[in-house]
Formats: structure tokens, sequence, C-alpha cells
């Protein structure tokens, strides 16, 4: 099966995106959780933290507006919304520990039924990637991951348990991917929603443990 | 009686005494922060054998500054403390990535927020404390863990730092600190966790007096010497990286 059946990349962030509650402080990675940023969510109002201690940055400065000293986690040069606040680096994370952060939005090579996750080392690599990923893991009141439903050669990432190093074990809250959510009920996956015109077969051949409908 | 001043006229001087052996660490989040003009200063300055604390290991701007990178590169490294020692995306291959697969620097990965409070810590008095983070990884193999009200937490050591290179946007010369914007980051907790902390400025270094005491980030008993960034192309400036798909 095509790994680009389904939902777009954006419409992936987007159906994540849709979670998100008036109020909430929302703490978004690097790479495709960012793209959370451009739904639609209505009139509900969300305070995205970013690590490097921005709280409620807004849009990416347009051309020529850029402040070289202001990025978010992906280095981006981000705007500041009103009633923004910056902190240092131990009180980003003071926010994190304490659990305030109301939910992160995280990539991952693999996610696992028991709510496991893995996204901060590759199979054979001497380093890792860890940045904020597990305090944000270990402390987020809720954890979404937007991934690819299988490798790049249709392996499922959606699996019984992580083969990779994990970045912190029994935590997600709801996975998406490009055939639909899915949230880990501790033997299996439940469907939360399907991408249009995907099957339950579908998702079923292409995922590494049952799932429930 | 005046408070000491702490203008160095050059970087090359602000680093001067720094020996073989030391432990720096190192302030910045992606550009903004990073004292790019300390770090060059101590590449020619030629210390050897030393142990670098930072957010990553340097090298993914474009065009190239002289981040933590240019030390590796330099052969001036024995370790890296670091959040990240792999780039992000596991397609890209940083230049910390040849010598460290070749056994010629070692590494440290510690979760950002473990990095932020073990340096916090040691600026604070604290010599170890209890987090939730990396419990049940391979970070947390074999180290003491203990459960407090129900929860696994894991043990961590304060961080002490022989010298912290810290950027800031404006100083006094008594080297109390204002960042900017995101330039905060890791500055703060760098410069008190430091036995000798050398601050790079934006701006003119202002008078004793100037800075208005409830308007400053990082008190000057936390900074040791500070020294103004000249302008381009001799002061080493933030600058727009070249935009990449993310």
């Amino acid at each position: 099966m095509s790994a680009t059946k389904g939902w777009s990349r954006q419409q992936m962030a987007d159906r994540i995106a849709r979670e998100f509650q008036d109020g909430w402080i929302v703490n978004l990675g690097v790479g495709l959780p960012t793209l959370c940023s451009n739904t639609d969510i209505g009139g509900r109002e969300v305070i995205y933290h970013s690590e490097n201690g921005v709280i409620g940055y807004g849009p990416i400065a347009g051309p020529g507006e850029e402040d070289l000293n202001l990025v978010n986690a992906g280095g981006q040069n981000v705007t500041l919304k009103p009633g923004a606040a910056v902190v240092h680096h131990a009180d980003s994370f003071a926010i994190i520990r304490s659990g305030r952060i109301d939910a992160t939005v995280m990539g991952a090579y693999e996610v696992a039924c028991n709510g496991d996750f893995a996204n901060w080392k590759v199979a054979g690599a001497k380093g890792g990637g860890i940045g904020g990923a597990m305090d944000l893991a270990a402390c987020a009141r809720r954890v979404f991951i937007v991934l690819e439903h299988t490798t790049r050669d249709g392996r499922p990432r959606l699996v019984a348990r992580c083969t990779l190093p994990v970045t912190a074990r029994g935590v997600v809250t709801l996975a998406a991917t490009n055939l639909g959510l899915f949230e880990p009920a501790g033997e299996a996956f439940r469907v939360r929603d399907l991408a249009p015109g995907v099957t339950l077969e579908e998702v079923r051949a292409a995922t590494g443990c049952p799932v429930l409908a | 009686m005046s408070l000491r001043n702490k203008v160095v006229a050059s970087f090359a001087e602000a680093v001067r005494d720094i020996p073989d052996g030391a432990t720096i660490g190192f302030g910045g989040f992606a550009m903004p922060g990073t004292p790019f003009n300390l770090i060059r200063a101590l590449a020619e300055q030629g210390a050897r054998n030393l142990t670098l604390v930072a957010n990553t290991t340097g090298g993914a701007q474009q065009p190239r500054m002289p981040d933590i990178a240019l030390l590796v590169e330099r052969g001036r490294v024995r370790k890296v403390i670091c959040a990240f020692t792999a780039a992000t995306r596991a397609s890209d291959v940083l230049p910390f990535t040849k010598y460290y697969e070749a056994g010629e620097v070692e590494a440290e990965l510690v979760p950002q927020g473990t990095l932020a409070e073990r340096l916090r810590a040691a600026g604070a008095g604290i010599p170890a404390f209890y987090t939730p983070t990396a419990v049940g990884t391979e970070l947390a193999e074999g180290r003491e863990t203990r459960v407090i009200n129900g929860r696994e937490y894991l043990l961590e050591y304060a961080l002490p730092l022989d010298y912290a290179f810290v950027r800031a946007r404006r100083a006094d010369a008594f080297g109390n600190l204002r960042y900017w914007r995101s330039q905060r980051n890791f500055n703060p907790v760098m410069a008190m966790a430091a036995r000798v902390t050398i601050a790079e400025v934006d701006e003119e270094i202002l008078p004793v007096g100037a800075l208005d005491p409830d308007d400053i980030h990082t008190p000057g008993i936390f900074v040791h010497r500070v020294v103004k960034v000249p302008p381009p192309p001799e002061g080493l400036w933030p600058q727009k990286r070249l935009e990449r798909n993310r």
C-alpha cells in the first residue's frame, strides 16, 4: 500500500490540532507537528510553548520582518502574540516538568499499542537527538504523535512493542497517521477515525499489532 | 568604593587564561544567544582536551558559523555534553558525527530539560535532584531511581562548569546582563553554573547604574568579564540562515 494513501501531512496535523481545547498550552515539535499551527480550530485560543522559553509565539515572521533573536524550537523566526512571555531554559522546562503543558505533539519512528514510542535514535546510530522530547514525553498531560503509518519500504510504524530505544513508556494519548487517528489500548490500537477512502482491513494490513474498530 | 569594572578590550584577552582540560558551557539555541565571537577566539587561542557543554554539537547552520563544531573540527575537544549528538532529522549529517563515530570525541547525551536543570542546580548549590525525565529509557539503565509519592524518578547530578560563554543584548560594566527575546535560552543557567563567566554583548557597555535593577536577567555576581561585540565584519552577529523545508 502507498504510504501516501489517506490524509496528507497537513491533514494529519489538522486531525491532531482539532483535539486542542480552548486555553490549552501546547508544545509543537520540529517538522510535521509544526503544521498544527496552520489549522483553523475556530474560536479556540491555544498558547504555543517553545522549549527555548518562548511562550505565546505566533505565525512565522514575514520576509524582512524577522527578529533574528526570536526563534521557535525549529529555529524558525516567529512572531510574538499579545501576552507572550520569554523565560530561560530552566524555567521553560520547569513549565514542562511540572505538568503545565496540556499537550505535546511530536513526530516518531515507532509508536507501540502499550503507549511507548521512539523518536530519538535510529538503528545503528551512535548518537541521538533527544532535545526536549524526553522531558515533554514524560511530563506533558497528553502526548500526541504524528507519523506516516508505514516506513518507506512498507514496514509498520504502529507496532506491538518498539524495536528502537524508547523516548518514554506508556505515555502516548493518540497517534495520527495518513490512515487515521489511533489510540493505544494495551495490546491493540483502537480506531478513533479513518481517513477518507481507507478501510479497517487496509489499516490492519499496515499495522504491526491488532487494531480494534 | 566602586563596583569592579569587568570590561575586557578584546575576545582574545577574555579567553587567554583558559587552560587545557577545562569544562566550558555555551549559551545559545539555534542562532540566538550563541557566543560566536568568544568561540572563534577560543579556537584561535588553542586550548585542548576540552569538555564542552551546549544544547547541540553545532555545525547545522548554513552558511557555517563558528559554533562548537569548529572546536571539534580543530581537534580541541575531548568530550561534549549535549541534548543532541545527532541531527534532529536522521537524514542530516552533522560535522560532529564523523569525529564521534571515529572515536575521537566522547559524548554524553542528556535530555534538554535535565541539562538545563543540572546547570541550574550547579549554580544553586544543589548537588543532585530527581526528575521523571528519561525513566524507563536506555539513558536510565543501571542508574539510581527512586519512587516518590508513587512515581519513579531518576537521580541526576549537578553539572558545574569552569567557564561559561554567554551572549546578551545589554550589559553594564559590572556584568549585569539583559537578553533580547529567545537570546536568553541557556545563557542564565550557564552563567550561574560557572566559576568564570565571560559575556559578549551586542550593545555599548553601559556605566554601572544605567540598568534598572528590576530589569536585569543575569546579575553581575555571576559574570566576570564582558566584551562588546564590534560591528561586522569584525564582530559576528546572528545572520539569517538559509531557509530549508521543514
